[in-house]
């Protein structure tokens, strides 16, 4: 059935000795597809000629849990998703359901949002610059951005306990007032890390051998990753200078300048650039955000229980892998009615048939690095 | 020779070396293992294994019990004879590769005449264990592992080939033993005169024995494990025994046709003759830094560990020490060249098998093309000009009466330059070939 759907090269152009396709898979247990995503290569030698991601190994069925729990109540199972990135979600979800309830967090709560949205947005990418280059076979830098990331997770786990899953955020506003050296330890990080970044990049991005690995591969146009519905790094790296911040911006993100990074080829090592800087411009504005944390309440006057009028919102945020979109429906009850999440990994995830094709075995893992999923997020 | 020197060390010694060789190289590898893990962590800001023993020093051998107790799971599917049979041809394979490498003018196992051919060889024919294990597993990412081991080996051989050869022609013969010599004889290894050649056998020995970046056939990220996916248990210890005998085997080799083997640094050269006491010296320092360290021991044993340790380096220190202090022509001070021959010849070794872990965690993996590409048009044909210029030097030396001194520098120059080229029409055509896929 599955093979029907999937619109494989036909034999005549797949071999030319007449020698039959193996078909591999990959997945999902194997050690580079990123928790359980499932891979079905057909094969023409090493050269991929088609390939099928099978999802749901990780289908633990969040947007029907919503449907069952206050509103409040499902805000921790959104942590779950991409649960390499928990703030983010968290700052979706919250956004949505004020949105829906027509309240607003105060500008303190909403400053500090930032902040951890920010550094999370780091954490994220220095855990895919491991990974990722770790597929590629560099195995030093995984243990230098993992070394990075444990500040930023202290950082967490002093403001909310959490380090991972953290829930940092409420409906409203935030549970927790910030403390007393949050801005300290923010500065502390964020000061030596353009220096970090730069020796990520003394270890990659002028090596051969990974400007080999990288350049020309999984090549995405502009038009193609519009079409694919593409967002956040991939699409930028294909030159498409789209950044929910700066197109429909949230939280407090008109207040900070920084740049929208862009690629011209929409391959692998654009992609690769593109979040090295995004890294960068993430620590350019949490250093802006700490120099001026507004005083003043940090909880909105959103009441105890949540009864929003019914209606529906969509609500999308720049999460670190792209567009995070919530939309949710209200019939007036304390729970929603639907809410249907738009993660930006399943999205950017379709387009790696398009983007494997004709390449090697060994691209297969550079691509799905580079595409930067989370399967927690795909299969929801 | 002292006569009792000569007779131990025609009759007794190979027969040592040979149980020291079966006996102890796996034990060695496990060394060597925790040695790339201990450099790998030092690289990567940790600190590697530190719980089984004072600074993990005995994990080899928990390792080595925990493969031995293992469950050995043949899969339904696989040729079970083969699948069986493939490791050990591996190790075999690895260790015969050892017995005509010379450690030191005494440890050898047999002096053959036709010595590095038979090194070379027979360390080519464990490649077989390679490719029987994988295709006799059934498995998909066992049978691509082992195709890119070939694949890899039948490339990369002819590389490394070529380089021997522009070695041997400097030495003017196959015996291990006296190519050493002939290094000794020219008063400068053959890594000076052809340091080309050098490159050449590095980056070819380290595809061939599988290492990174040229570690494809065990690509972790992209084929599980290669050819030893379906592996578990000893038999899978067997390939790994014959992956590091075979990096002990490619560092012999380039320490003996390279570094010089057994020689000294400077070893004609009287004002160099202090560096005989180097041997003790950092033995000493080695076993004072375990002193240094026993107190700083969570636990009694360890620190009696660390001690022992010490005291065992101290030891080698005397052992090392003795012929020197001995007076001349005593039995004890004719044993200097065998004894401190084996301590350069190891520390040769070592430094080299350093090299391989230090390119290991420097460098993100080659793909198979790109492999393949930099064997065939750039690593072959230099490979092929090298000898052509080692030729040339030693015509120019011998017939028309040049100096080693201008000689080698110039063909060096050449061969460099033809390397630039190489270089660079390969990146032009690189650039021509537009790698896409179908669409």
């Amino acid at each position: 059935m599955a093979d029907e759907r999937i619109p494989f090269a036909t034999h005549a152009e797949s071999t030319v000795l007449g020698a039959d396709e193996i078909v591999l898979n990959m997945g999902p247990q194997h050690p580079s597809t990123h928790g359980v995503l499932r891979v079905k290569l057909r094969l023409d030698g090493e050269k991929v000629i088609g390939s099928e991601c099978v999802i749901g190994y990780l289908h633990r069925g969040v947007e029907k849990i919503a449907e069952h729990r206050t509103y409040q109540q499902f805000a921790p199972y959104v942590d779950r998703m991409d649960y390499v990135a928990a703030v983010s979600n968290g700052l979706g979800y919250c956004e949505a359901v004020e949105k829906l309830l027509g309240a607003e967090a105060p500008p303190r709560a909403r400053v500090i949002r930032v902040i951890l949205t920010e550094l999370q947005r780091i954490a994220s990418h220095l855990f895919w610059l491991g990974t990722h280059a770790l597929d590629i076979g560099a195995l030093t830098p995984l243990f230098y951005c993992l070394r990075e990331r444990e500040e930023i997770l202290k950082i967490f786990e002093k403001y909310c306990g959490a380090r991972l899953t953290t829930h940092a955020f409420r409906i409203g506003g935030l549970q927790y007032e910030a403390y007393d050296e949050l801005e300290k330890d923010v500065e502390r990080f964020c000061q030596p890390f353009d220096k970090r970044v730069d020796d990520y990049e003394s270890l990659l991005t002028e090596n051969r051998i990974w400007v080999g690995r990288t350049k020309g591969i999984g090549i995405l146009t502009a038009a193609e990753a519009i079409d694919y519905g593409a967002s956040g790094p991939v699409i930028r790296a294909s030159g498409v200078k789209w950044d929910i911040r700066k197109a429909m911006p949230y939280a407090a993100y008109d207040q900070y300048k920084f740049e929208i990074p862009t690629g011209k080829n929409g391959d692998t090592y654009d992609r690769y650039i593109v979040r090295l800087e995004e890294m960068r411009q993430s620590r350019l504005i949490c250093l802006q955000a700490i120099e001026n944390i507004p005083t003043g309440p940090i909880m909105g006057k959103v009441g105890k229980v949540l009864k929003p009028p019914p209606g529906e919102v969509y609500h999308a945020i720049e999460a670190p892998k792209g567009e995070l979109g919530y939309y949710i429906v209200s019939d007036g009850t304390t729970q929603p009615y639907r809410v249907r999440i738009r993660p930006p990994s399943l999205i950017n995830l379709e387009a790696f048939d398009k983007m494997i094709r004709g390449h090697l075995v060994a691209d297969v893992v550079a691509i799905i690095g580079t595409l930067d999923i989370v399967l927690g997020e795909v299969d929801r | 020779m002292h006569a009792v020197i000569q007779y131990v060390i025609s009759i007794w010694v190979p027969l040592v070396c040979m149980l020291v060789i079966v006996g102890v190289l796996p034990l060695c590898t496990g060394y060597i293992v925790l040695m790339e893990r201990k450099v790998m962590a030092d690289m990567q800001a940790r600190l590697g294994p530190m719980r089984v023993g004072p600074h993990g020093l005995l994990q080899p051998i928990a390792d080595a019990v925990k493969l031995l107790l293992k469950e050995d799971i043949i899969p339904d599917e696989a040729d079970k004879a083969i699948f069986w049979f493939a490791p050990l041809i591996s190790v075999t394979a690895g260790m015969l590769a050892i017995s005509p490498l010379a450690i030191g003018p005494w440890f050898q196992i047999a002096d053959l005449n036709v010595g590095l051919l038979f090194v070379v060889g027979i360390s080519a024919l464990g490649i077989f264990g390679i490719v029987l294990g994988g295709w006799s597993s059934n498995s998909h990412y066992s049978l691509l592992g082992a195709l890119r081991s070939a694949a890899q080996l039948v490339s990369y051989e002819t590389a490394a080939g070529m380089a021997v050869v522009g070695a041997l022609l400097l030495a003017g013969t196959l015996s291990t033993r006296e190519i050493v010599a002939a290094q000794g004889d020219y008063g400068t290894w053959f890594i000076f005169a052809a340091p080309v050649g050098f490159f050449i056998y590095v980056v070819a020995s380290i595809a061939e024995t599988n290492r990174a970046p040229f570690d494809l056939p065990e690509a972790e990220s992209e084929l599980v494990a290669g050819y030893m996916t379906e592996y578990s248990g000893f038999r899978w210890a067997l390939y790994f025994l014959a992956e590091y005998t075979n990096m002990v085997v490619v560092a012999s080799i380039a320490t003996t046709l390279f570094l010089g083997g057994w020689l000294r640094p400077f070893a004609g050269t009287r004002a160099f003759n202090f560096l005989d006491y180097f041997p003790s010296a950092l033995m000493i320092l080695v076993g004072a830094y375990c002193f240094y360290r026993a107190p700083k021991q969570p636990v009694k044993v360890q620190q009696l560990f660390m001690m022992g340790l010490g005291l065992a380096f101290f030891g080698v220190a005397l052992i090392l020490a003795a012929p020197l202090l001995a007076p001349k022509g005593s039995l004890v001070a004719s044993a200097m060249p065998g004894l401190h021959g084996a301590f350069w010849f190891l520390l040769k070794v070592g430094s080299y098998i350093y090299l391989f872990m230090w390119l290991r965690f420097t460098f993100p993996r080659y793909r198979f093309d790109q492999l393949m590409r930099l064997g065939w048009q750039f690593l072959i044909p230099l490979s092929i000009v090298n000898v052509m210029g080692i030729g040339l030097a030693l015509v120019l030396h011998r017939h028309w009466g040049w100096s080693h001194w201008t000689a080698f520098p110039l063909t060096t120059i050449l061969t460099l330059l033809a390397a630039g080229y190489l270089g660079w029409a390969g990146e032009k055509k690189d650039k021509e070939h537009v790698f896409v896929g179908e669409q």
